[in-house]
């Protein structure tokens, strides 16, 4: 038997420099729009997204385009600035559609292949900013095959989906039907989106129902499992850089915490006990980078290794992330058990996402199968 | 003298082939003419095997010769004289000392090791209580130095030793060039876990070193060996592995070829271990672009703590795959090995020597101090030593 454990291309794993003035922009108008306060502020009304912010990020940076090519709207950049937008908004647990719809849903129009029609007018409007899609499927899902195909009944949709990420703010659903892949307005009659109450307060889940709802009919059935399966791969590659993100901002946050809070006369950080614990944190983190920065690459090169590369990312990047947020939450003690402190903010956003697009064991399974280490 | 290109370093290369042809050249004569040419390391000076050209053109030189099948000094032989003896004795040797050692080590003639660690002084090096007493222009050692490879090899050391205990441990130590053929130098092997002996104890009693041999100033050595160990940490983290390239590779190929080995509880740990192995191997993969791009980062600190752990965690499972074959042992014979390897032998001696990747070169839990304090900003816990003579301290 041979494995795949040669490297078809060796992967750039850094930021150029257009990577970082890209991440400068958005962090510097989350730490303007959206700071931790804002955020709290936001869920507890019951409407985390906010609309201005979107336009500023989706509009104003472009970051809604970026997987687009600029002949569809888009800026023609690539998975690998998407991913740094996805780390900001997750350092930053950011209330925001851009993972399921600036990444998940419209790399499922794009897949669809050379665009024109229905397709590229909905890409134009994703890219632009102007409208939010999301793929009606459940965002556990870590394959077209796990999802719950709705009917069409003489041209109307039929069918329920649970548990599917921003459905409320968005403007259009992709909806993977028996029939093919159909776009239906959520403003549509018999079209229902009820929310349910999720873990995550910054990423609203509802149970899409479809009664005879009239939609547009983009693919057959068997390019649309395809382009599905192509948007939630993406989802799961990028959903890395979140985690990474969430990660990074739950060490760099109990570091700067620890060196504050005096007990027994010292800075708690001074206590090997908890040293060793932010030290093995931050060796997770720069491991979480090198797996995430090679999902991202191999997505947008289109390396022969994406799979492997996102399978391998998102089984290492989900724990790291949970991880981070659980050492968080120990190492500032009592005020991390508060409702006014955010850190359970990322705790929420980082056990939800260590579902979202496939648990590390699911991923893990598509390696074992990948590389030939079989089960028993 | 200009300093030479990668063109002219090219040409100098051909003129050393030229002049000392490969074929009908002895190994060491032809080490020594590249030396004297400069092309042994061309970033040390001119006349100590240098040219005063950028290191990033050494590979110039390596390839050239390389494909004109010239022999090479056997760096993993000389690891220790290469990467810790000579950039100190460069760093800080008088002319003297550069001019009698550098050749000679480079070209492999002379084996040098390193005389630091004590049973007294692990982790705590500074702790040191080798003396170093002065006797007119000698200087007298007395003491036990511990976990030396290659002493048995070598003919000189690196040492570091008290020569003042009234000042606090860090200002009293000196560091000297150790001759090993010395009558009062006593090598003895270190049977380790394995069952073979990669290291030494050596006693040392009564062992003269001319204060010619003194590297740095009195009461300077532990800022000295500060460089030396510096050096000894990158060399241990940083080299290159393909997919399955390390420990995971073994045991991924028993995996595939022995399916009646398979449980589902060691598949689920097969895989967790596999992704590790995998995001450490891409991990060093980013570092060394980090340093290709002129951004060296932090996580070379961090690169030994991960594999000392995968490397265990991973041998630990290949043994309880292997069922009872994992309770035999390929041989338990007392061996001097010159050289570690890992894939060689059976996974019970991965398992054992592997203990070891979390103790020597720094034990993990002081490099996990080190990231918390120098990468992290971390306060330093509160310490009772740094003021306190040496020959006050408790042991």
């Amino acid at each position: 038997m041979t494995a795949p454990t040669e490297e078809t291309q060796a992967p750039d794993l850094l930021y150029s420099e257009a990577e970082e003035d890209l991440r400068a922009a958005v962090r510097a108008l989350l730490a303007d729009r959206s700071d931790a306060p804002a955020v709290l502020a936001r869920v507890e009304s019951g409407t985390p997204y906010d609309p201005r912010l979107w336009k500023a990020l989706a509009a104003g940076i472009g970051a809604a385009g970026l997987l687009v090519p600029e002949e569809l709207g888009g800026q023609g950049a690539s998975h690998r600035e998407a991913a740094v937008v996805l780390e900001e908004l997750g350092r930053a647990v950011t209330p925001a559609p851009y993972l399921t719809g600036a990444v998940v849903a419209t790399q499922t129009l794009l897949a669809l292949g050379t665009p024109d029609g229905p397709v590229a007018a909905l890409l134009a409007e994703l890219a632009a900013g102007r409208r939010v899609a999301v793929l009606a499927v459940p965002f556990a899902a870590p394959a077209p095959d796990a999802a719950q195909p709705a009917g069409v009944v003489a041209g109307r949709v039929e069918g329920t989906v649970t548990g599917v990420a921003d459905a409320a703010t968005a403007d259009v659903l992709l909806v993977p039907t028996t029939d093919g892949l159909y776009a239906v307005e959520t403003g549509a009659e018999g079209v229902a989106v009820e929310p349910l109450v999720p873990l995550d307060l910054t990423r609203p889940l509802a149970t899409v129902t479809l009664a005879g709802a009239a939609g547009t009919r983009l693919a057959d059935g068997a390019s649309a499992v395809a382009a599905v399966r192509r948007g939630l791969l993406a989802g799961a590659g990028l959903l890395a850089s979140e985690q990474l993100g969430i990660a990074e901002w739950c060490l760099t946050e109990t570091v700067r915490y620890t060196r504050e809070r005096h007990q027994f006369n010292r800075p708690v950080g001074s206590f090997q006990a908890l040293k060793h614990r932010m030290a093995q944190l931050w060796l997770e983190v720069v491991s979480a980078r090198a797996a995430a920065r090679n999902a991202a690459d191999a997505l947008a090169t289109g390396s022969p290794d994406t799979l492997l590369a996102v399978a391998v990312a998102q089984a290492y990047c989900s724990g790291v992330a949970v991880h981070a947020a659980e050492e968080c939450v120990q190492l500032h003690g009592g005020i991390g058990m508060t409702w006014e402190h955010p850190a359970h903010l990322y705790l929420k956003r980082a056990k939800a996402d260590s579902i979202a697009y496939g648990t590390a064991g699911r991923h893990r399974g598509t390696i074992a199968e990948l590389m030939e280490l079989p089960a028993p | 003298m200009t300093v030479p290109d990668a063109a002219g370093l090219r040409r100098r290369t051909q003129d050393l082939l030229a002049a000392h042809p490969p074929a009908t050249t002895g190994r060491t004569d032809f080490l020594k003419a590249r030396f004297d040419a400069g092309l042994a390391w061309v970033h040390y000076p001119a006349g100590l095997g240098g040219l005063d050209a950028p290191r990033s053109l050494q590979p110039v030189v390596d390839a050239e010769l390389a494909a004109a099948g010239a022999p090479d000094n056997d760096p993993r032989r000389i690891g220790i004289g290469l990467g810790m003896a000579a950039p100190t004795i460069l760093g800080v040797g008088t002319d003297e000392q550069k001019q009698r050692f550098l050749r000679p080590l480079w070209v492999g003639e002379e084996v040098w090791c390193q005389l630091f660690s004590e049973p007294g002084a692990g982790s705590d090096l500074a702790a040191l209580g080798t003396r170093a007493v002065r006797d007119g222009e000698d200087w007298v050692i007395d003491g036990q130095k511990v976990w030396t490879s290659s002493a048995h090899l070598a003919r000189w050391a690196i040492l570091i030793a008290r020569t003042d205990p009234d000042l606090p441990k860090h200002r009293g130590i000196s560091y000297f060039i150790c001759d090993m053929t010395d009558p009062g130098v006593e090598v003895r092997p270190l049977r380790q876990i394995t069952g073979e002996a990669e290291f030494n104890e050596v006693f040392l009693t009564g062992v003269r070193i001319p204060d010619s041999r003194r590297l740095g100033p009195v009461g300077e050595g532990w800022k000295v060996a500060q460089t030396t160990l510096m050096n000894e940490r990158v060399s241990i983290g940083g080299s290159r592995i393909p997919r399955e390239g390390g420990m995971i590779g073994p045991v991924a190929r028993t995996w595939r070829e022995r399916p009646e080995l398979r449980t589902h509880d060691l598949h689920q740990r097969l895989l967790t271990l596999w992704v590790e192995a995998e995001v450490a191997r891409l991990t060093g993969t980013r570092l060394r672009q980090q340093l290709v791009a002129g951004q060296p980062g932090p996580e070379g600190s961090g690169m030994k703590l991960a594999f000392a752990r995968l490397n265990q965690e991973i041998s630990g499972l290949e043994v309880e795959l292997l069922g009872d074959e994992g309770m035999l042992y390929d041989d338990w014979t007392m061996r001097r090995p010159e050289l570690v390897d890992f894939t060689g032998r059976d996974a019970g001696y991965r398992y054992l020597r592997s203990k070891g990747n979390s103790i020597e070169g720094g034990t993990s839990e002081v490099l996990l101090n080190i990231v918390a304090e120098r990468v992290l900003g971390l306060p330093a816990e509160p310490r009772n030593d740094k003021d306190v003579a040496w020959k006050d301290l408790a042991r």
